[in-house]
């Protein structure tokens, strides 16, 4: 099973400092981005119940959290996780034709991941970029303003990155 | 050009750094408050500049404030709500962005006010890189000594952590951000009480959007009463507007609420007028849950007279010809758009935002979903226009937290204004797939192409 290294852990102690003693539930939020970060961008059963060890609440407290809010993975995803916002301002600036196009390309269905594990397609919900609009989030950024060519030119930088990284 | 109080320095290169906010002025309220004023005399002034909360219900700030507990003993909270989540509406993500400092300024004087030691801001998860913008700019002001112990020798000690979200709209409703600051699912809670007497973790809180809070810095540099000078009656101030939708200029301004629809729109100044040379045919002015309204009734109201970019202005004639101004999510629609379709996909987001405590809430928005999509992909019958209307009813009002309303506002307002484009695609469900209905009679009738 996995658990956090030295380094983890620093930031698990400095997430969890930030509250009232006794009031480390408080951090639940913070510390299963920190798990699902550092553990493969997902979390599994085990991660949770190793999450709720570690802050001394039970396990069910964990599942009711993780399975709520949208941004915890709860099965394996792809390498790069490709999550395109389809609602309204989004939609008006062609989201559709840019969620079926890296489909296509990708060859997944939204929910998808590719057989070479690294390509997830998402759909979400607004992000807060209708401005930008259409957009997706790729890690920690936003890709705005998208096009076919810039889904292209997306798709081989992370493939690029996947070759030198091996 | 109208007064910029919040966005005026945007554009100073560095001005994301302390040293260069510090060099252009900034911290000088910090100062003035910490130094020079108490915690009263600080609401004092919010107060009487009429600021109201800028996160969309409009609530007086200084109201809000005054009503926060003081029991003996009990430490006190500021929460600044960053879970910027209304579709339309970005204008929190740009502040933060480009002037965190302008936010930690007025978290500041806002947590000495409400007597907040350790104060939090809960930011929506998927503004990660900002969490770390703003966590450089608390580290900045801390090294400078506005942040930590004894602030400015004051004897006022005062820490902001940041706390990421996770992807839960509703947790942009007060006590659902608290819930989920607690570790918790975003779970509305019953009021009463309130959170200013029972919040995070049953102490007091005081929970405030980021535009509320950065406007707390403009109004003690200048005093309440010169800000409440800026404005229109009870719409004192500026505002931050997020565009977007079929304009040549999608982005945030700042606008002081005396400028017309007409001029927000059409001038170069702000949105440069509808993309493409189109016509226009719709807009939510205030975020998705506000209604939508046809151009006609968005440039003037159903008495005549211009609409204005302000709070009485944007709701006049409520409902049946009005609309709200709700958190400056300006969506602009042009004659291509169909309602169905943007109907049906506000329709899906609030079905997957909907945390599943009420009833009405969890099961209606998922039938209005449903019956928005049959009628998009040319299912529809005639009755499930009066069904939807039935639904959106019973939703209102009947749930704990305002969700509930802000599903079924937007639903209720298409059918109110373009029923006739409903009809349509349920008469020509064939037709409905080729091509959209149009314009019809709802269009703009001032500008209209040579």
């Amino acid at each position: 099973m996995s658990k956090f290294n030295e380094e983890q852990l620093k930031e698990f102690s400095r997430l969890v400092a930030r509250y009232p003693e006794g009031k480390q539930k408080s951090a639940l939020l913070p510390v299963l981005h920190l798990a699902q970060d550092s553990f493969g961008g997902w979390l599994s059963a085990e991660t949770m119940d190793y999450v709720a060890a570690l802050l001394h609440i039970s396990p069910i407290e964990v599942y009711e959290v993780a399975t709520f809010y949208s941004m915890y993975n709860l099965k394996p995803i792809g390498k790069h996780l490709f999550e395109v916002c389809q609602t309204g301002p989004c939609m008006i600036n062609g989201s559709d034709d840019i969620i079926d196009y890296i489909g296509t390309k990708l060859g997944i269905k939204p929910g998808e991941t590719t057989t070479d594990g690294m390509f997830t397609l998402k759909t979400v919900e607004c992000l807060g970029a209708c401005g930008y609009a259409p957009m997706m989030q790729l890690g920690k950024h936003y890709r705005e303003h998208l096009t076919k060519e810039k889904v292209d030119a997306i798709i081989d930088e992370c493939r690029k990155n996947a070759a030198t990284n091996n | 050009m109208g007064v910029k109080l919040l966005l005026e320095k945007a554009n100073v290169p560095g001005i994301r750094f302390f040293e260069t906010y510090r060099k252009e002025g900034g911290y000088h309220a910090v100062e003035k408050a910490l130094k020079q004023m108490d915690p009263a005399a600080i609401v004092e002034e919010v107060k009487k500049s009429g600021l109201r909360g800028r996160g969309g219900a409009g609530f007086p700030a200084g109201m809000k404030w005054s009503f926060i507990a003081k029991p003996e003993g009990v430490p006190r909270h500021l929460v600044c709500n960053a879970d910027e989540s209304e579709p339309g509406t970005f204008k929190d993500r740009y502040l933060m962005e480009f002037l965190p400092h302008l936010l930690i300024e007025g978290l500041i004087i806002s947590s000495f006010a409400l007597g907040s030691n350790d104060t939090y801001i809960y930011i929506r998860g998927e503004y990660a890189w900002i969490v770390d913008i703003l966590e450089q700019a608390i580290d900045e002001a801390k090294a400078n000594g506005f942040l930590g112990k004894n602030i400015l020798g004051t004897g006022f000690d005062c820490n902001i952590y940041v706390q990421r979200g996770a992807g839960a709209y509703i947790c942009g409703e007060e006590t659902a951000l608290i819930e989920s600051l607690e570790g918790k699912r975003g779970n509305p809670r019953i009021k009463p009480p309130f959170p200013a007497i029972e919040g995070l973790w049953k102490r007091p809180t005081v929970v405030n959007n980021v535009e509320t809070l950065a406007a707390v810095v403009p109004i003690i540099n200048m005093g309440g009463d010169e800000y409440a000078k800026i404005g229109v009656g009870r719409s004192t101030g500026t505002k931050l507007i997020s565009a977007c939708g079929n304009i040549n200029k999608p982005g945030v301004y700042e606008i002081d609420m005396t400028i017309s629809v007409e001029e927000f729109i059409y001038s170069d100044e702000y949105c440069g007028g509808i993309a493409n040379g189109k016509r226009l045919k719709a807009c939510i002015p205030g975020g998705s849950s506000v209604p939508i309204l046809p151009a006609n009734l968005l440039l003037k109201t159903a008495k005549g007279e211009t609409r204005l970019m302000n709070y009485e202005s944007l709701s006049d004639g409520g409902f049946a010809t009005g609309s709200m101004m709700g958190s400056g999510g300006f969506i602009v629609l042009d004659e291509d758009q169909c309602i169905v379709k943007n109907t049906y996909t506000l329709a899906r987001f609030y079905r997957h935002e909907s945390c599943g405590q009420c009833s009405p809430c969890r099961e209606g928005t998922g039938w209005m979903e449903k019956i928005l999509k049959n009628i998009d992909t040319g299912k529809g019958k005639m009755s499930d226009i009066d069904l939807l209307w039935d639904i959106q009813r019973k939703i209102e009002g009947n749930t704990i937290c305002p969700l509930g309303d802000a599903a079924a506002w937007p639903v209720a307002a298409a059918i109110r204004h373009f029923r006739d484009e409903f009809e349509w695609h349920v008469k020509h469900p064939e037709e409905a797939q080729k091509r959209n209905y149009g314009l019809a009679h709802y269009a703009d009738p001032i500008h209209v192409p040579a």
